[in-house]
Order: structure tokens, then sequence, then C-alpha cells
């Protein structure tokens, strides 16, 4: 059976030209990047060049790109590193309610530890404003966390004026970018973050690696202690054939942007116009416009989402769901929650998000399939049979 | 994750649909934790003859109700009273441990058809009790 993979957001195929890339790293340029000896200078050079060309990308200074073991470290060590802080002038960190659990559950965290923490409300799209987090705002805050755009509804934040009320409070603002980078460009100047962390295997690289981007002068204490590398502020041996491989697929990324991005968004809303079309009693979950070119968030009246999951596998379609039951727990998605959703509506979305080798022919598959596999569910729904029988 | 036993459930169930004048009809779960189960039995002579169910839920909340419509047709009442979420659960090769309150869920729609019927008739059966309001909780 041809396989449909819908689930980008989850993670993404590392490319070729990444693996290449990171190969020579594994086995002939072994080398420790802090040895003095000549056959260390090689990894040496590649860290440094990797860290050179993301900083470029990304509109940074090379010494503020900071690698680590993914994005939800570069989360923990951003949030924990300021709260860590000697001096710090309060114990107040301000975030939103639909951030991704490397926040959410760090600022719980430290919670439990003394700290305080304001989770902003967000609006029925997901969406916080500069001005909810400016008057959040105490004499005690010493960090905001805003996520660039949302893991499951795709919402991208006013993160701009966000960090402009963050600089004008002189307040450090970190952004979880994860699922950002790829379908954004991203410039730390023009954004006005302090913190942004990064994953590299939303973006055809490799697992098991992140950056934290660290303004200049941005004060905060290492998660991971150890060594002199990274400038004394991450210890461990670097990952060499992972920073190889993130570089890579940064430039990757980046290449042909627009040409990209475009085509994506293209589908994306192909997709949502079909899927609203053909089903009846669904809804778009995130914010119309203001949102990721390759994700789209479907709620499904009296279904639940896991259901839909399975039976799009046995069509060999991969995609993803804020359905309880597919995340381990038993509550529904605290981001559908969030946004207000009832709970039958929040068990029954699915989220598809689209990476650059989708075709439209899986799009029309998705298109030809998903009305009959949701029809065939609410014909086994209790709550589809009362729906029906008190509109008759 | 799932045993192939609960796929074949889940992708061809069996028994779904309604009774009309069913002689016990139940509903438990709550769109909450999301899952619905409502049970319909027909119950003649003491023997349940025919079982429906709509469900609406997880892959494991459809096999479960599916394995228990099976399981109880041909019971008398009382043996119908004593399927536990322990004999669905073995019956479909098990479950993934986050998943075994789904079958709780069947056992307890099953017993909240079974009480239906009694209470209809003006029966008592050792061992059925009334469904509690929302008795569908989590640990």
């Amino acid at each position: 059976m041809e396989r449909i993979y819908f689930d980008h957001a989850a993670t993404t195929p590392m490319k070729e030209e990444v693996l290449d890339a990171m190969m020579p790293y594994f086995t002939e340029n072994y080398g420790n990047p802090s040895s003095v000896y000549n056959i260390a200078q090689v990894n040496r050079k590649a860290v440094d060049d990797s860290r050179a060309s993301i900083a470029e990308i990304l509109g940074a200074r090379p010494n503020e790109i900071f690698f680590t073991s993914g994005g939800t470290e570069a989360d923990n060590w951003a949030i924990r590193g300021i709260a860590a802080r000697k001096g710090r002038k309060g114990n107040h960190i301000i975030t939103t309610k639909v951030e991704h659990h490397a926040v959410l559950h760090t600022c719980e965290y430290l919670e439990r530890h003394g700290y305080e923490v304001t989770y902003l409300d967000v609006d029925e799209y997901g969406l916080v404003t500069a001005e909810q987090v400016e008057a959040a705002i105490k004499d005690t805050t010493i960090l905001i966390s805003v996520m660039y755009a949302n893991n499951e509804i795709g919402t991208i934040m006013p993160i701009k004026e966000i960090g402009e009320v963050a600089k004008k409070h002189d307040i450090p603002f970190h952004t979880d970018a994860v699922q950002a980078i790829g379908q954004e460009r991203i410039n730390v100047d023009e954004l006005n973050v302090d913190l942004l962390s990064l994953s590299g295997h939303k973006i055809n690289g490799p697992k098991g690696m992140g950056i934290l981007y660290i303004r200049r002068g941005t004060r905060l204490c290492p998660l991971i202690h150890g060594g002199a590398q990274e400038r004394g502020r991450r210890g461990g041996t670097e990952n060499v054939p992972g920073i190889v491989g993130l570089a890579k697929a940064l430039e990757l990324t980046y290449a042909d942007f627009d040409n990209k991005n475009r085509k994506i968004r293209e589908m994306r809303d192909y997709l949502i116009d079909g899927i609203l079309k053909e089903v009846p009693y669904a809804r778009l979950n995130g914010h119309r416009e203001k949102r990721l070119a390759n994700n789209l968030n479907i709620s499904f009246e009296f279904v639940e989402g896991e259901s839909l999951l399975l039976l799009l596998d046995m069509e060999g379609i991969a995609a993803s769901s804020g359905s309880a039951c597919t995340s381990g727990s038993l509550d529904a998605s605290h981001v559908m929650l969030a946004i207000g959703l009832p709970h039958e509506k929040a068990h029954g979305s699915i989220r598809i998000t689209l990476g650059e080798t989708n075709t439209m022919e899986e799009a029309d598959k998705l298109l030809e399939k998903l009305p009959a596999i949701v029809q065939r569910m609410r014909d086994m729904s209790p709550l589809y049979e009362d729906f029906i029988n008190n509109k008759k | 994750m799932y045993s192939e036993k609960v796929m074949d459930h889940f992708s061809n169930p069996r028994n779904v649909g309604e009774i009309e004048d069913a002689s016990g009809v139940g509903q438990v779960g709550n769109a909450k934790c999301g899952d619905i189960m409502k049970m319909y039995l027909n119950i003649e002579d003491n023997i349940v003859k025919e079982a429906k169910f709509k469900t609406f839920g997880c892959g494991a909340a459809i096999a479960t109700s599916s394995m228990a419509t099976e399981l109880v047709v041909g019971k008398t009442v009382e043996e119908a009273i004593k399927i536990t979420n322990k004999a669905v659960t073995e019956a479909l090769d098990g479950l993934p441990p986050v998943k075994v309150h789904c079958s709780c869920l069947a056992e307890e729609a099953l017993q909240a058809a079974l009480w239906d019927y009694a209470t209809k008739n003006g029966l008592e059966f050792e061992g059925l009790e009334e469904p509690k309001e929302d008795d569908h909780h989590h640990d």
C-alpha cells in the first residue's frame, strides 16, 4: 500500500543531503572538538562553521547559538536557566495555557519550587495579545515565555509585539519556535526575542539535536553542568554529526523557501476548503490566516479522534490527533480546551501537517477517503444518534 | 499498540446499531474522557437473544463494545451479570494499560442495560446493582 505521511509536526524524514553531510563525522572524523591534536581540528571547524551558518540564517551572532539535545532541553534550559539566576529580582513567570509540555511542565515544576507562574488565557483561535502579556507583568516578573506557533492548531502568536513589550519592561523573552522553524522566516532581532528554542528533526534534520539562541547579555545558569563546551554554558562533548546535520537541514530549509512555503500553504488551504465542504459538522481549529503554512486541525462532531486515525492508517494515511486516547492521558488536549471547545469536540479533532514532499495526489486521496471514514464512525456514535433524533 | 483481535473488532465491529423496543438499554461514560457507550439488549425467556451497541470512543472502546455484545448473546441474565471487564479484555487478547478503562465501560454498559431490563420487568437479580450516575471514573 502507498503510504502517505501527514504528520510533519511530529517529526520529518531526514534528507539524504543531511545524512551525507553527517556521515564523515561518525566515522573518519571522530575526533573530539575539544582536543588539541590535529585530527580533532576538522571537528572543531565543523562545529564552528555550522554555528556560523545557523547564526547567519537566524540573524544572530555565532556566539549566541548553543547546541542542545533537542527542543525540549532548549525550553527547559531557557526557563530554568533564567529562574536559577542569582540576584534575580523576583520569581514570577508569564506564559500561556497552550504551550508545549516542554514549557508547561517546566513551569509547573518551578511552581512546586516556589515560583509563581501566570498562564495566560487564549482566545477562540489560540491567540494571546501583547496587551495581555503587558497587563500580567509584575515587579517580580523574571521571564516571559510564549510559543511562536502552536504545535496542535498552528496558530502563530504576535511574537514581535510581545517582544516589544518585554523589551520595554526589560524582561527576558523566550519563544519556543520548534514548530515555526521551517514554516516561517525567523530573525531574532526583528522578533525582539532574547531566547529561542529550535529542534532539528522538525526540519528534515537529525533527531536529538536542538538549539537555544541566547541573546548576548542575557544571563542564565547552565542546565547541563560539565566541561567547558559551548563556552562553559552547556557541558557534554559536542554531537558533531548532529550539529553538522542540523546546520545542513536549516540551510536546505531556507533554500528556495518562498516557493516551497507557497506550495505547502496552497495545499493546506485546498485541504481545509475541501474537508469543510465534503464533511458536515466539521470546524477548523486555530486561526485561518495567522496559521503555520503546513498545519490544519479540524474537529469532527460526534466522533473521537483516535478512531479516525486508526481508520486513516488502514488507508495508509498517517495523521495525528489532539484526542486524549492518543496522548496516553485521558483528558482532552489542553490546547483544545483552552480555545473553548467542549470535551466531545475536543476529542474529535485530527491534525494534518504537511511537508515539502507531499503531493496534490496525496491531498486528493485524503479528501476522497475522509468523508466516508467520518460517516462510518458517526453511524456508530450515540452522540450522532441523539443529534439526528433531536433534529427529526 | 493494539492486538490483532482488537483491530479486528475495531475495523469490523459486530452488532453495531440499535434495537427498537429493546428489553433493556444502558448508556454509560461521558464526553469528558472521550468515551460514551450505549448498549441495547433483547431478552426472551431470561436469555439474551440479541445485543447491539453504539459507541463514541477510541479504538479500544469500540472493540470492547463489540466483544461485550458477542460475549453476552446466548447467556442467561444471571450469566450476563457476571461478565466482567476482565473477561472482555481477555477475549480481546489484552489491551494497552492506558486503555483498560474502556473495558470497564463495556462491563458498565452491559450492567446498565441489564438493570434497565430488570427494573422494567420488576425483577431482581443477585449481584445486579443500579448504575451510578457518571459511574466512569479514572484514578
